[in-house]
């Protein structure tokens, strides 16, 4: 079993070129090299997948609205048609406004792009290959999340806009509000697995991912989560507070050419992230799927890389998401509001509190 | 409450009118008492400038006219305008229309009719006429430092060095009252306090449905009062109409609501015919009829879609686009086009339609019964839909009938006001449909009634289509059409309410006043009504659900 599961586990091959390079250039300079290239490496794996997951939307949307989508730019699939957008967005102007206040202004983009990578950093990719992993790994995740709405705020204050100002304040009420949920119910799934470390939660699933494993509660757990996600995403129906027919385009209603840019890609990017944390704890984000008692499936199924159960499920995850973004309207802030405070977060303290008792006297699998 | 209103159905409201003000008496009576109008112009009763608010009052509470369908004014010469005054009874449908001429003070009839607020800026905004005790005497259409008075034929286009420069609107408007003494003297109404947070919610903006300016204060996310601000499509196609002859005239009409071009069209044509005279071949009329139900399925169809759209749902924009290309094409073969379709003419219509017409509307009345489950499915039966549209928007139906919101915006409220109905026309006399009325008057109730609406249409159609009779699909009309001289009124439903035509005539080829009834024009007054109290996302909803065009309120 073990070789089976280890095979294609990267720690060997990573310890081994961090061996090399450290006899070759001693400790400090090895650090440094392996730093920059990993954020070099993630950095282009942001970008791309923001790419695919902007190209993935165009086409399921366009799927579910009786319409082709992108199909001219590339050949028939119209596979360049997102990368021609990104060249042209990058080319485009970055306005200066007039009476912004310029510091706040050109730090937003940042912060809200800092808050989805440090988040995207702690996506648990592949067994042995964490980029991030903490004790407390689970917790950054949060807390990078939280920094997303700072710079929502800052983009929406400093724009010296009547709109952007409303997009900010409902997304800053959103936000904090549906972090609650979401923390509660995460805290729900840390009793469950009993770590908060990201790959210790990963590797608590390794007979049955946890969705399985409380009856209906981290079923319910898991939806709450995705609403919440989708909510912290800023997406449909949650996505009032760029709601173009109401506010144009909301906080980043003044931002142009590539600090709109950096909204955009934080935008999709978090959307994989939602999808990629709700994989994480609930899917069982690297691991492959176990079922106890049929031992030879098992073996089947591991012998498909990590990565690939990650991606995977990720993506079918972000489908969802897309799916429900397409097909629901948006709600209204009270509505928005009502939902969190008098539904999600009752439900997901009670969720939770029915979680730990279930894992204090061993009724979980 | 019953006996009451008996007694007001068989109340004649001339009787009324002569008991009330002795003076009026009927335009267009030469000394011998013979009329010197055309057979078919309407009597229009003169009543003296000064009573007119009184005599408003008594009819409205007398006669029970509570519906103010409309208000003209004409240039009367010498520096007077005349305001013609077109009331109904909305119980049996009873009409009477009166007219008052003025140098320059005319006592407003707002406080009787709600409707009369926008009409009367509008009178004012083009002939000068200021009213007394309006509350808000401001320009309509043309921006507040315009200078003089478009409709008055002594009018020349102002020819200014100073290039307009940025609009500054005012917050604080003017009401004029009258001291005892005869003195006019100003009062100031506060739009805006100074500490209002005032959002610009168009001209450019997704969600207005065209140029539509509405100057919102809100508190947090509750929209306080709503000012629209109007006139970016203004084009003066009334005025433009006094210039030239009533076939060129005929070709500005679908620009007006170009989502009701056919019925806009229609209605000129109705009027014109009815003046002149001229009679409409059976196939013609059938056709005509069609044609109107196939643009306002397109209408409600486009309703749908953007309703959909404007609470953020895009999916469903696109069904209702996928069908209304059905319609576009069954149009297009016949009319050659797909937006302004410039296909009715006086007497009957340009061309014969295309021999799979009939076919092809049949078939399209199928797929539609068909599909609407889905739209029902994605949209109607969605929970959040329903939140963001059940008791959202309450409109009640004295204040549909004050504002004059007709369509389906007061059928909503219990109001049964299809021109179909009250004043049949075309053919709608001889096919049997049921009028959409519901009571609540939210949002959801406005949105049902156009998605009835479709199936009642579809339903026409299918009648129709076995009826079409054979024979010429126009009259032999005279080559300048010169109308006797007279008031001549007709209206129809189009998509979005009562639309009605009235021209003035003085017996030669080319109009002295005409002027079209908008049906945007009390939907976007009852903006303010309805919307106060509600959410910024409410505004945008209900702004879809009343589903007013820009360019037939500017015209």
């Amino acid at each position: 079993m073990d070789w089976m599961t280890d095979y294609y586990s990267v720690a060997p091959l990573l310890s081994k070129v961090h061996e090399t390079l450290r006899t070759a250039m001693g400790e400090k300079a090895t650090l440094a090299l392996e730093g920059v290239a990993l954020v070099i490496g993630l950095i282009l794996v942001y970008a791309v997948l923001a790419i695919v997951l902007i190209y993935m939307e165009r086409r399921v949307c366009a799927a579910f609205q009786c319409r082709i989508g992108p199909n001219r730019v590339g050949g028939k699939g119209g596979l360049l048609q997102v990368p021609a957008d990104v060249v042209k967005i990058l080319t485009k102007e970055i306005i200066r406004l007039n009476r912004a206040d310029h510091l706040l202004y050109e730090l937003a983009p940042f912060f809200v792009i800092a808050g989805s990578f440090i988040s995207f950093a702690c996506l648990p990719w592949h067994k042995g290959a964490p980029l991030l992993d903490y004790e407390v790994g689970i917790m950054l995740v949060l807390a990078a999340s939280g920094l997303g709405v700072l710079g929502i705020l800052m983009a929406g204050w400093s724009s010296n806009s009547k709109y952007a100002v409303i997009g900010a304040m409902r997304s800053g009420a959103m936000m904090i509000s549906y972090e609650l949920s979401m923390g509660i119910v995460v805290i729900a799934v840390v009793a469950l697995s009993g770590t908060m470390s990201i790959s210790g939660i990963v590797e608590s699933q390794e007979h049955l991912w946890n969705l399985f494993r409380g009856h209906i509660l981290t079923v319910i757990a898991f939806f709450i989560y995705l609403i919440s996600g989708n909510a912290e995403a800023n997406r449909g129906p949650f996505d009032l507070a760029e709601a173009e027919q109401e506010l144009t385009a909301g906080y980043h209603t003044e931002y142009s050419g590539m600090h709109f840019g950096f909204f955009y890609l934080a935008e999709y990017l978090n959307l994989f992230i939602t999808a990629g944390i709700s994989t994480t704890l609930f899917l069982g984000g690297w691991m492959p799927l176990h079922i106890p008692g049929l031992e030879s499936l098992n073996m089947v199924l591991d012998a498909i890389p990590g990565v690939i159960w990650f991606v995977g499920k990720t993506f079918a995850v972000v489908f969802l998401l897309m799916w429900i973004r397409w097909s629901f309207p948006r709600l209204r802030i009270d509505q928005v509001q009502t939902l969190e405070w008098k539904y999600l977060m009752p439900l997901s303290l009670v969720l939770m509190m029915a979680t730990v008792v279930c894992k204090v006297y061993g009724w979980v699998f | 409450m019953a006996e009451e209103n008996n007694r007001l159905v068989t109340c004649c409201p001339q009787d009324v009118l002569k008991k009330v003000c002795p003076d009026a008496k009927v335009e267009g009576m030469d000394a011998d008492g013979n009329m010197v109008t055309g057979a078919a112009a309407e009597t229009v009763w003169l009543v003296p400038c000064d009573e007119i608010e009184s005599i408003s009052q008594v009819l409205k509470e007398k006669a029970g006219m509570d519906f103010l369908r409309d208000l003209m004014g004409t240039d009367e010469g010498e520096g007077r305008t005349g305001v013609y005054y077109f009331m109904e009874r909305t119980s049996d449908g009873v009409n009477i229309i009166l007219k008052a001429v003025a140098q320059e003070w005319m006592p407003s009839v707002t406080a009787v009719w709600q409707a009369a607020l926008l009409k009367e800026r509008e009178v004012y905004d083009f002939f000068g006429l200021k009213f007394l005790n309006h509350p808000d005497m401001r320009r309509l259409f043309l921006r507040e430092d315009w200078h003089g008075w478009p409709l008055r034929k002594d009018y020349i286009p102002d020819e200014r060095d100073d290039a307009p420069g940025n609009e500054k609107n005012t917050d604080v408007t003017v009401c004029f009252r009258k001291k005892p003494n005869g003195d006019v003297e100003a009062e100031h109404n506060v739009l805006f306090e100074d500490g209002d947070f005032v959002v610009n919610i168009g001209p450019q903006h997704p969600s207005t449905h065209g140029v539509l300016r509405m100057r919102t204060a809100i508190e947090g996310e509750t929209v306080k009062k709503v000012d629209p601000i109007l006139g970016y499509i203004h084009r003066g196609i009334e005025k433009l109409s006094e210039k030239r002859d009533y076939r060129q005239a005929l070709a500005m009409t679908d620009r007006l609501d170009y989502l009701s071009a056919h019925h806009n069209r229609h209605a000129l044509c109705l009027c014109v015919e009815k003046a002149a005279g001229i009679e409409v071949p059976e196939r013609a009329q059938c056709i005509r009829t069609m044609m109107d139900e196939l643009q306002r399925i397109n209408s409600h169809l486009l309703f749908y879609s953007c309703l959909a759209m404007d609470m953020g749902a895009l999916t469903p924009f696109f069904y209702g686009f996928r069908e209304r290309e059905m319609i576009l094409e069954i149009l297009e073969e016949t009319t050659g086009g797909r937006l302004i379709q410039n296909y009715y003419k006086y007497g009957g219509v340009q061309a014969d339609i295309q021999p799979d017409f009939l076919e092809k509307v049949r078939a399209f009345t199928k797929r539609m019964r068909d599909v609407i489950k889905d739209y029902d499915n994605i949209l109607t039966k969605n929970v959040i839909a329903q939140n963001r549209l059940m008791s959202v928007g309450f409109l009640s139906k004295e204040d549909a009938i004050s504002i004059g919101t007709t369509g389906g915006t007061g059928r909503a409220t219990g109001w049964a006001n299809d021109v179909r109905k009250r004043h049949p026309y075309a053919w709608y006399d001889r096919v049997d449909f049921k009028e959409v009325v519901y009571s609540h008057g939210d949002s959801f109730d406005r949105y049902k009634v156009r998605m009835d609406e479709i199936l009642v249409s579809c339903d026409i159609l299918d009648q129709l289509a076995d009826m079409m009779p054979e024979g010429a699909f126009c009259a032999k009309t005279p080559a300048i059409i010169k109308l006797p001289a007279g008031v001549y009124t007709a209206a129809v439903e189009a998509s979005r309410g009562e639309f009605g035509v009235c021209i003035v005539s003085d017996g030669g080829k080319s109009p002295v006043r005409i002027h079209f009834r908008s049906t945007g024009l009390p939907l976007v007054q009852a903006m303010d009504t309805v919307c106060r109290g509600g959410k910024i996302a409410d505004l945008v909803a209900i702004g879809g659900t009343l589903d007013f065009v820009i360019p037939d309120i500017d015209r």
